[in-house]
């Protein structure tokens, strides 16, 4: 792969290099395509509560309806009341184009409900994509079950190399009818991962691996991890950063969380071996619309249960169809990313506050995450998400937006300006002082554009009449 | 001889539930989760440790009757 996925200003995506019937099969969903997950939403259906390993970063004790992670939901649903979700909420938001099975649990610890709720998609709203995520320990049991119900996409969880590493992570898991600990569980359920993995590439299944990244535990690891699941045939890495679980082994022992820096490190070590995944907002198992946004609210069981849906798979072609046609638009600014900038070897970074459809379209005071991209003479690259506290939280004043601001400010310290559709004077006066720069001239264009021109008046203006 | 079920460790995970080789777990409407210890053999004769402990996720949840209800075995 001599022009790999990243350097020679390919895509928008890092997804270029992949044979074309991949390609495909990605495009639209949000979780593999960077540049889908700004068109379409994705939900999980919470309909898995069983696991059947234990890991040391989560805590399935706790939940409430405001904690937003992995593990956690707030409402379990039968195979048939998931299926009435998922109609509504495929009319309701008629970009949603993916299901998956995340959980709370495994999906595979839980077939029945699982494969069942797959089943009835399948039959009821057939133009719906459907995927799981899985920590792969009966990943081998269940894969032709998997291909036979045209699933396409599967993601595993791996965190390890060596089971040194592994036994730090998984305390115990449930095989075979038996508990199995330490060393002997580490070697088990990293066999099965990768065996589960080599079986999914066999079947034409295209994989996704998960990591997650605690930078004292498997820091040292993950670019061996990277190398070894991109030979085994899986197309794109997530790493994503260990959040701190309250009453985890990991928060008893003080195990912390890596900096967006040293994310950002450890996914360029990664990058020149593998297409890596950046865009992910580890959602929880119940979420609900775009990446980023989490609509779960608005379908609760007690407000789906009486609902009358009528699925119509035309109306939603017919706002698919919409959807491209706004991407076709967008093309032109798309290729824009992928021509080299000219510079003088300067590479900024700059965050962008958008609510979707790639455009500069969210002010500064309700972001609640600002998108980081890095400019410079090998095109612009989207390096990862940020999330914040809005500055204009509340109805009234923004009366604690000073503590607020403050947040934002450290989380955006190494951005050299901030685009959004509008900054207004308070917070404008505080970020300018501290050298971020507040731009709203490029209010509702195309992400790719607004960076293109943000680099050519302010930072080439400003190498230009500096030279 | 049977295993217990302390409901306010419960999570209400269902691992137990499919795991037990006799049916001896059941729940009820509002995910509350019992072992009936008439249909309980703490998987003698079936496997070699009782299933619902080896895959409960929350330590301490499930113990035999005998330790709920007397502190000991």
């Amino acid at each position: 792969m001599g022009c790999s996925s990243k350097g020679c200003g390919t895509s928008i995506d890092g997804l270029s290099h992949l044979p074309e019937n991949i390609r495909e099969k990605v495009e639209n969903h949000p979780c593999y395509s960077q540049e889908a997950h700004h068109f379409y939403a994705r939900m999980h259906v919470a309909v898995a509560p069983a696991c059947n390993i234990q890991c040391n970063y989560c805590n399935r004790k706790y939940d409430c309806a405001n904690e937003s992670r992995p593990g956690v939901v707030s409402e379990l649903l039968t195979p048939e009341e998931a299926v009435k979700k998922v109609l509504a909420v495929a009319m309701e938001i008629p970009q949603m184009t993916v299901v998956g099975i995340a959980g709370p649990g495994d999906p595979l610890a839980n077939p029945d409900r699982t494969f069942r709720t797959f089943e009835l998609i399948k039959e009821k709203a057939p133009d719906i994509k459907l995927c799981l995520s899985t920590n792969g320990l009966r990943l081998t049991d269940f894969v032709d079950r998997i291909k036979d119900l045209g699933i396409d996409h599967v993601t595993i969880t791996i965190n390890a190399v060596t089971p040194e590493t592994a036994s730090k992570i998984y305390p115990w898991i449930f095989y075979n009818h038996k508990r199995y600990k330490g060393i002997e569980a580490a070697k088990i359920i990293l066999e099965k991962q990768y065996e589960g993995l080599q079986a999914c590439v066999e079947k034409g299944i295209l994989i996704k691996v998960n990591t997650v990244f605690a930078p004292e535990i498997n820091g040292e690891e993950l670019e061996e991890l990277s190398k070894k699941v991109r030979r085994m045939g899986a197309f794109l890495h997530n790493i994503m950063p260990y959040v701190e679980g309250e009453g985890t082994v990991y928060q008893k022992l003080g195990v912390r969380p890596p900096t967006p820096q040293e994310l950002k490190e450890v996914q360029e070590k990664c990058e020149p071996h593998m297409s890596l995944m950046r865009h992910c907002r580890q959602c929880r198992a119940d979420a609900v619309g775009l990446l980023g946004e989490d609509r779960g609210q608005e379908f609760t069981k007690d407000k789906i249960i009486h609902l009358q849906v009528n699925y119509s798979a035309e109306y939603r072609k017919s706002i698919h169809e919409e959807i491209e046609k706004e991407r076709a638009k967008l093309k032109k600014a798309r290729e824009l990313m992928s021509l080299p900038l000219e510079d003088e070897g300067k590479k900024v970074l700059v965050a962008v506050a958008s609510k979707g459809n790639m455009l500069v379209n969210e002010h500064f005071g309700t972001a609640h995450e600002f998108l980081i991209y890095e400019i410079s003479s090998q095109g612009i690259k989207f390096i990862q998400h940020r999330k914040v506290t809005p500055y204009c939280h509340g109805s009234i004043a923004c009366l604690e937006g000073g503590d607020i601001l403050e947040d934002t400010i450290s989380k955006l310290s190494d951005c050299e300006a901030i685009i959004a559709a509008k900054i207004g004077f308070e917070p404008r006066d505080t970020l300018e002082t501290k050298g971020i720069k507040c731009v709203d001239e490029f209010a509702y264009l195309p992400i790719p554009e607004a960076l293109t021109k943000y680099y050519e008046k302010y930072v080439l203006e400003k190498v230009k009449t500096e030279g | 001889m049977a295993m217990y079920i302390r409901q306010e460790d419960c999570i209400s995970c269902y691992a137990c539930e499919q795991e037990c080789p006799t049916g001896a777990i059941s729940h009820n409407e509002e995910g509350i989760f019992t072992i009936d210890p008439y249909v309980c053999v703490e998987c003698h004769g079936f496997y070699e440790e009782a299933q619902c402990l080896a895959i409960c996720p929350i330590e301490g949840c499930i113990v035999k009757l005998e330790v709920a209800t007397y502190g000991c075995a």
